[in-house]
């Protein structure tokens, strides 16, 4: 469906991504994870044809960008991270002159309409002039306009990117729903959305794709396994030592409290563990055992794997504070 | 076509739903109101043919400017809103983009510049003019406003934002009127370069005067296409930077 070669993009004499190889099966959706300045938007905004590449080269669907870039167009619905909206339009009126622009006829934006404004949930607001819609609506007609022509591909460059938490996962939803319809390709910072949502991850750091991989390949690559996130209340040393006695562990550091932890107990700790199994049932048998508090007990979240990979290990979400003996 | 006309219509809709394009039509309106009953029709006895001059005289003048306020959004609005990217995005061509912002803003201009049509026809009061001396006039008018247009949207596709984009066109416009001024102090060949591009001297006159050349209509249609061709180059060179 996708197919990346080579692809390199340099702004004068500033490299924004070079040598990206990666393919993209048909109905995957797949999460693009990276720092700020990575390379994310760059490598969305050619594939949508917005920008062309220094070198390397793009196929969606076997038709070349470089090519045929009209033909690419129409197979292609993008949401770039500011929605593009012309502020004076309805919900209606607006949906309509992009289904219009991106080939549509007057009856088939008609008939397509209703099922995008179904989907994205915005039948409410569509006789709405879209200067007067809130955040999470316009980002809603956002995708939809992405979505008004039904493209194969669709590129979605933080679609989640302001919403409450309530938006977030009616999003989530809506993309869940795609799901099989389209090839999804999504950008954005919400590790645990990507989590949630993503087939697959494409991880690029500093220009260069480090990783291509399902999140549980993630997890194994970065922990040779399995990797636990365990919150213990009393006797540091004690908790480690009766995990690190398990076995099958292979690793167990103290990390700082995760978000999750916002207001941690007292005498809290958190480790990570890093197994070759699943050993959640054996460790929180052998804590209660041991007569310490267990008060989280959970697979580490993409977060710590993809800040690791990338080389972020003082970022304060769980990441590692010392090794213990 | 289609694409274009699409455009068009989306564009025009925003002239009409957008305070600025009426504030501009009053303000046009109003000043070439003020001058037609001032200058035109006030001060010494004249010739209907010398009133109908002075009214195309002056509303060179209002229709440049207005044509530069008209075009400043064509592209910097969309850059800054980010429906650029909704254009480049789509199956549409570049050159159709700018046909279509092109044509929507010119018959907005169009539309705005014959609703003048009731001044001219004011001298059949008291005097006698030929219609065809109106239809030059007029078609003069449209020719301008058509180059200065073209000059306004190449202004703002290479503007980071509107105001840039007023004063890049701003100042090639009066670049295109003071070459009149070049051609008096050079020496042939640049004289007679310089004197075919002055926007108003050689070309304007004539259809204030209510005669029309093709050497005048190809003029303006050349500028109108020079400028409308840059501006497509600078959307396709985007997509590079």
């Amino acid at each position: 469906m996708i197919r990346a070669k080579g692809l390199t993009k340099f702004y004068g004499e500033h490299r924004a991504i070079e040598d990206i190889n990666f393919e993209v099966e048909s109905g995957e959706i797949v999460g693009i994870l990276g720092l700020n300045g990575a390379g994310k938007t760059t490598t969305l905004r050619i594939l949508s044809c917005l920008l062309l590449p220094t070198s390397g080269s793009v196929e969606l669907q076997g038709v070349d960008i470089l090519e045929n870039p009209h033909a690419v167009r129409s197979l292609v619905g993008f949401l770039p991270e500011t929605p593009p909206l012309y502020p004076e339009m309805t919900v209606e009126a607006f949906l309509s002159f992009a289904g219009q622009l991106r080939g549509l006829s007057g009856q088939s934006v008609n008939d397509r309409l209703e099922r995008v404004l179904e989907l994205t949930d915005t039948k409410a607001v569509r006789h709405q002039v879209i200067d007067t819609l809130s955040h999470g609506y316009r980002q809603r007609v956002g995708i939809a306009q992405a979505i008004i022509h039904d493209p194969p591909v669709l590129i979605l460059d933080e679609p989640i990117s302001g919403l409450d938490p309530k938006q977030i996962v009616e999003v989530r939803q809506m993309l869940c729903s795609l799901r099989g319809e389209h090839t999804i390709l999504i950008s954005s910072h919400n590790l645990p959305e990507i989590s949630q949502t993503c087939d697959r991850l494409l991880i690029i750091d500093k220009g260069a794709l480090v990783a291509s991989c399902t999140e549980e390949e993630l997890t194994a690559r970065q922990s040779g396994g399995h990797r636990l996130l365990v919150g213990v209340h009393g006797d540091l040393e004690k908790s480690t030592s009766t995990i690190k006695a398990l076995e099958n562990v292979s690793d167990c550091v103290v990390v700082e409290a995760p978000t999750l932890s916002a207001r941690p107990m007292e005498e809290t700790h958190y480790l990570q563990v890093d197994s070759v199994d699943d050993v959640r049932e054996t460790i929180a048998k052998d804590l209660v055992n041991a007569g310490i508090g267990l008060v989280h007990l959970a697979p580490a979240e993409l977060e710590s794997m993809v800040l690791q990979l990338l080389g972020g290990e003082d970022e304060p979400a769980a990441s590692p504070r010392k090794e213990v003996a | 076509m289609r694409n274009i006309m699409l455009l068009v219509r989306r564009e025009l809709g925003a002239y009409l739903k957008s305070p600025m394009g009426y504030i501009i039509v009053a303000a046009v309106l109003a000043i070439n109101g003020i001058f037609f009953n001032a200058f035109a029709l006030g001060g010494r006895p004249k010739f209907s043919f010398e009133v109908l001059r002075l009214f195309f005289y002056f509303s060179f003048g209002t229709s440049l400017i207005a044509s530069i306020f008209l075009s400043m959004r064509l592209i910097a609005e969309d850059r800054q809103s980010g429906t650029l990217t909704l254009l480049l995005t789509s199956p549409i061509r570049d050159h159709e983009i700018v046909l279509g912002k092109f044509l929507s803003a010119w018959l907005f201009f169009a539309m705005m510049t014959l609703l003048s049509i009731y001044m001219p026809l004011l001298i059949f009061v008291n005097g006698k003019v030929s219609f065809g001396h109106i239809f030059s006039g007029y078609l003069g008018l449209l020719l301008v406003g058509a180059a200065a247009m073209a000059v306004g949207i190449f202004g703002s596709s290479i503007a980071k934002n509107q105001l840039i984009a007023v004063v890049t066109t701003a100042a090639l416009v009066v670049l295109l009127i003071v070459f009149w001024l070049v051609a008096q102090i050079s020496d042939p060949p640049i004289k007679d370069i310089a004197a075919y591009l002055a926007l108003y001297n050689k070309h304007f006159i004539n259809f204030e005067r209510g005669v029309i050349h093709t050497r005048d209509i190809a003029y303006y249609l050349s500028v109108t296409y020079v400028f409308l061709l840059l501006t497509t180059h600078v959307l396709q060179a985007r997509r590079w930077r």
